[in-house]
């Protein structure tokens, strides 16, 4: 019952910060509404038993990727800029999109998903399974796209440092 | 908490990624603001991640495969976030303009 209460408190919250979020007309506010939104969503990890998971979504999400969005508003726009308002033209299509994507998925998921109505009782992943899932050769593990990530962020910095410098 | 078996049926978390993925289909198309449009792309992947550890937790409870997917699709958006943050603070300070229909400079 408890588990049910925090899941829709946690659902209500994602819905309404998520849309307030591409809605709200001023950009820190949108950003701070996507906070909430990733907040949220690392709640919901938690609640299906995935910690790590959720102290990676905080940390990097909420900590690493918000700080960087926060900055870069901050670096290009002034404080208590309002967008300019978006034309008729260009938000129908943008919602009939939205809603018919919606409506399709909605319909799908009501009809076609109903089969998994509760959870088998599982071992919550220890540290030393995430661990050795990571950085193991073996089926079903996982250290050739570690690697691969690594090689990625590696490539990413230097880009980014190379784009963003003075010169 | 992990050995009780929970109420909360599967569609309901589909439906939140669901809407928040929509979201940030809406916010793709509609904003002008550069900074937004990536924030709206963010939505997005965050609502694929919910989905993966969604099908893990309910479907396959004893792998971690859908776990790992989330963890590294988290790694990888840090760094096209940092990437296009990088591209727009690059194009703001070059024309002071981060609106995508005002920045044509290179368009023709």
């Amino acid at each position: 019952m408890a588990e049910q209460i925090i899941f829709y408190v946690l659902a209500i919250l994602i819905v309404a910060f998520s849309i307030l979020s591409v809605t709200s007309r001023r950009i820190l506010r949108s950003a701070t509404y996507l906070l909430f939104v990733l907040i949220a969503t690392a709640g919901l990890y938690l609640l299906m038993g995935y910690q790590f998971l959720a102290a990676v979504q905080i940390s990097v999400y909420a900590g690493g990727i918000m700080v960087l969005y926060i900055f870069s508003i901050l670096l290009t726009s002034h404080a208590g800029d309002k967008a300019k308002p978006v034309s008729w033209k260009r938000l129908l299509p943008a919602g009939a999109a939205a809603a018919v994507g919606l409506a399709v998925c909605g319909h799908i998921i009501y009809h076609n998903v109903n089969k998994v109505m509760s959870l088998v009782p599982f071992q919550e992943p220890t540290m030393q399974d995430i661990g050795r899932t990571m950085m193991g050769t073996d089926k079903y593990q996982y250290l050739l796209p570690f690697e691969a990530i690594s090689v990625l962020l590696l490539a990413s910095i230097v880009g980014a440092i190379m784009i963003a410098r003075k010169r | 908490m992990s050995g009780i078996m929970s109420n909360i049926p599967m569609e309901a978390y589909l439906i939140v990624s669901t809407v928040m993925f929509f979201a940030g289909v809406y916010g793709f198309l509609s904003r002008r603001n550069m900074l937004t449009i990536l924030m709206s792309l963010e939505l997005m992947l965050n609502a694929a991640d919910i989905n993966f550890v969604v099908f893990n937790r309910y479907l396959y409870p004893g792998q971690l495969d859908g776990t790992f997917f989330a963890l590294f699709a988290i790694g990888i958006s840090a760094a096209e976030t940092a990437l296009a943050i990088a591209i727009i603070i690059n194009i703001y300070r070059n024309l002071k303009n981060i609106y995508i229909d005002e920045v044509s400079k290179m368009k023709y």
